[in-house]
């Protein structure tokens, strides 16, 4: 067909800018669940939920996204993937349903709106401690035979991966509650400001220890790290990463509203750029690449028509939708 | 529990149970979210506050389905790699792209736009309000539209080559895989029965109010609303699923032959038969209360035609007789009841006893949730009439399972079943709770619900409607 630019690593990125979207826009929407039951009952909870109501069906629709977008993109990938790590997906799955429902169950039932609320926190828990199980039991790699998974249905629990499972708590809560720094006011929003203090620091402690122990997993992690030339650039990560944070942390005390935010998101970025500098171009480290995994031309050609002239859209009127919802949320909803 | 289950079938019974759940919500949101479009319509056009009452009514059940709709379908989305991760690697090339494309252009529009037609009337204003629940409505078409295409082509599937290594691969044109023979009949059929789903719904809380208070407008208004929908749309679907039966007989006669019950040939005229209990053992149908030839009639528009039997297949590739003869019937049997309630109410409008006839009223709360029931049984009918494929003709279902341990099957199998009834049993609770409400005059939200109040009370933009 002539054409030059290899589709699969095109697909590669879209790929991973559905998941980078998923994780930070549902990132700070599980984060606040995560953080929920130390938010007062009533006005503090109720701004918290308002904050994110008309907004978190959208970010959740990236998940869709990018499962959707593997399974489209890279088939043999998404089969091994999810068949190794069934629990936690399944887990991920019945958190997202609690959590889900619960933004309209607490509203319909006032009398229970106590466990609907232990039902949002438990359930967005669950969903980004599995998602962070997941990323580690990647990471660490898994047994493929004849091009499916051949491992036991536990394999993925271990130190590491129960590490990087903790990682992405704290990391969506740090979002969460640096989200609600922007948009609650009142006792809520000064809580949200304390709580963003330990959340950042948390995150960048597991930022360190994730990074520390990665190198040292097997593989060639080392290798595309440390070795010259490369180490010029992915040196830069660490380097902007200690940049990032004082700057968030100098944010924060300062009073700024939008800024912690904002800078949380940069720490997701270079922390999901350190992520991709390991396993490309590997989707299951060691065994299958992306090459080995991707779909046919036809397959790539034909969705990528379909993003390229779609995707602009949805960005633009999801762009749009926040703005509606711009501002404090205030203790009365919108007006 | 599950001694002697397999694998397998604990991940068949888990993809039937999570999808029947799923299935329910979108059957009524899709009616739903049109009916929304049309109320809001109404309202623009006529400036009459009782279709705003009834968009604010409906929008709060609207609200609650749909949530359980996204929560449910995302289950959906990632079984297909969790169990059934063989099919998945070796069908991803063809049906991925359209399931991509599902998410790209239906399912971000709905969630795009639902936030505004949910709570920002009062920030956008009464147009681009409008546009909002117009693009959540065409959302949910679209996305039928290409799921539908997805299960179609596993049930007749053209347009695709097959690889070395046995991966089904797309051929020249997308055009022959997306309108593959079945899909425009089934997506005629489908969405039918999504707006009959709804329509019976509305209609029976209307009938529910007008029970208990006649004069009620808000439920008159519902009521004769929906009534038009069953005498008008009832007739059209029994055609447009005889349509879809005679392009099954043409592309899957093993399942028109399950859901006929001809477990033999008949080379001079098949019976119609219209009751009877499936004997697989035997290969007959016991006790049959049968119409000679009239299958032939119906199937080939000739009373002598000859029409092959379960006979002519090899047992291994088979469907399941009895589930889907019994479901099959089930359907049938809700479609003319509900063109016979349509009919009914015909008759009570030209008399103008509509919103007089209790024992109408009665029967149309009886038929509320007819729909969901014709609608799982009409997808019974399909999906277990495909088996024993994946890929009819191509894949077996036994071939296309991941490899997983029936424990870790089985665990997950009893979580939804668990998490599924509590969750979804509390949301049709909480459905039943708002629709024992009346509609009334300056419908809104009870008060302490601040999201609410936000969007959808009486503010600037539209106190002139509201007021």
């Amino acid at each position: 067909m002539g054409i030059n630019v290899d589709l699969t690593v095109v697909w590669a990125f879209i790929i991973a800018f559905a998941v980078f979207m998923y994780v930070v826009m549902d990132g700070f929407d599980l984060g606040i669940g995560i953080l929920f039951p130390s938010f007062k009952v009533g006005d503090e909870r109720d701004q918290a939920m308002n904050s994110i109501a008309p907004v978190w069906d959208g970010n959740e629709t990236w998940l869709v996204l990018g499962g959707g977008g593997l399974f489209a993109a890279f088939p043999l990938a998404y089969g091994v993937v999810l068949t190794a790590t069934y629990p936690l997906i399944i887990a991920m799955l019945l958190g997202l349903v609690f959590r889900g429902v619960a933004f309209e169950f607490r509203w319909r039932d006032p009398r229970h709106r106590a466990l609907w609320d232990i039902a949002f926190s438990l359930g967005s828990f669950i969903a980004a401690f599995a998602q962070g199980v997941t990323l580690g039991a990647i990471l660490q790699g898994v047994q493929v035979e004849n091009q499916a998974y051949a491992g036991g249905w536990l394999d993925w629990l271990t130190p590491f991966s129960l590490l990087t499972g903790a990682g992405v708590v704290i990391g969506y809560a740090l979002l969460g509650a640096a989200w609600l720094i922007w948009k609650v006011e009142g006792s809520a929003e000064a809580h949200a400001r304390r709580l963003a203090l330990w959340a950042g620091a948390g995150t960048l402690v597991a930022m360190a220890a994730v990074s520390a122990a990665t190198p040292f997993l097997q593989f060639e992690y080392w290798k595309r790290w440390f070795d010259m030339p490369g180490v010029l650039a992915t040196a830069q990560v660490p380097l902007l990463t200690a940049i990032v944070a004082v700057l968030f942390f100098r944010k924060l005390r300062g009073g700024a509203t939008a800024a912690p935010f904002l800078l949380a998101l940069a720490l997701f970025a270079l922390g999901f750029a350190g992520l991709g500098i390991s396993l490309f171009p590997y989707i299951v480290p060691d065994s299958i690449t992306i090459w080995d995994a991707a779909a046919p031309e036809r397959s790539q050609i034909f969705m990528l028509v379909g993003t390229a002239i779609i995707m602009p859209v949805i960005l633009a009127y999801t762009g749009w939708a926040y703005w509606v919802f711009r501002g404090k949320v205030g203790t009365h909803g919108y007006h | 529990m599950f001694d002697g289950l397999d694998a397998l079938l604990l991940a068949r019974i888990q993809f039937g149970f999570t999808v029947s759940f799923h299935f329910i919500f979108p059957a009524f949101s899709i009616g739903l979210a049109s009916y929304l479009m049309v109320l809001e319509g109404l309202w623009l056009k006529t400036g009459r506050d009782i279709y705003l009452d009834l968009f604010r009514y409906w929008v709060k059940i609207f609200a609650i389905a749909f949530a359980m709709g996204v929560v449910s379908g995302i289950v959906m989305s990632y079984q297909f790699g969790t169990n059934w991760s063989v099919f998945s690697t070796k069908a991803g090339p063809v049906i991925g792209p359209l399931m991509a494309y599902e998410v790209l252009t239906a399912f971000f529009l709905e969630a795009g736009f639902l936030g505004v037609m949910l709570f920002g009337m009062s920030k956008v204003g009464k147009g681009l309000h409008f546009a909002a629940t117009c693009m959540v409505a065409l959302g949910t078409f679209i996305s039928a539209f290409w799921i539908l295409s997805v299960n179609s082509w596993m049930q007749t599937p053209t347009g695709f080559e097959m690889s070395p290594d046995g991966r089904f691969l797309p051929g020249e044109s997308w055009l022959a895989i997306i309108f593959n023979p079945s899909f425009p009949y089934r997506l005629v059929h489908t969405v039918i029965a999504a707006y009959l789903t709804t329509a019976f719904v509305v209609g029976a809380v209307g009938a529910w109010h007008l029970l208990r208070d006649r004069a009620n407008l808000h439920a008159r208004k519902m009521f004769s609303m929906a009534m038009w929908m069953a005498a008008i749309v009832a007739p059209i679907q029994i055609f447009a699923g005889d349509m879809h039966g005679l392009n099954t007989l043409e592309h899957q006669p093993a399942k028109v032959m399950a859901m006929e019950g001809h477990y033999e040939s008949h080379p001079d005229g098949a019976p119609l038969i219209l009751f009877g209990i499936p004997n697989s053992a035997e290969k007959r149908i016991d006790y049959a209360v049968e119409v000679p030839k009239a299958s032939s009639l119906i199937l080939k528009h000739d009373l002598n035609a000859p029409l092959a039997g379960l006979d002519t297949i090899p047992d291994d590739r088979e469907p399941p007789v009895p589930v889907i003869f019994w479901s099959f019937r089930v359907m049938v049997g809700i479609g003319f009841a509900m063109l016979g309630l349509g009919l009914w109410s015909l008759v009570a409008r030209m008399r103008k006893r509509l919103y007089d006839w209790s024992w109408l009223h009665r029967a149309a709360v009886l038929m509320g949730p007819s729909g969901f029931v014709a609608v799982i049984a009409g997808w019974i009918t399909t999906e277990v009439g495909r088996q024993p494929y994946t890929v009819y003709g191509h894949m077996l279902t036994a071939q296309s399972a991941s490899p997983l341990a029936a424990p870790a099957v089985a665990a997950s199998l009893i979580a939804f079943v668990i998490v599924y009834f509590a969750v979804f049993g509390a949301g049709a609770w909480y459905i039943l709770h708002l629709m024992h409400k009346p509609a009334g005059p300056d419908e809104s939200e009870p008060e302490h619900m601040p999201v609410r109040t936000a969007g959808i009370t009486p503010a600037p933009a539209i106190a002139t409607g509201a007021e």
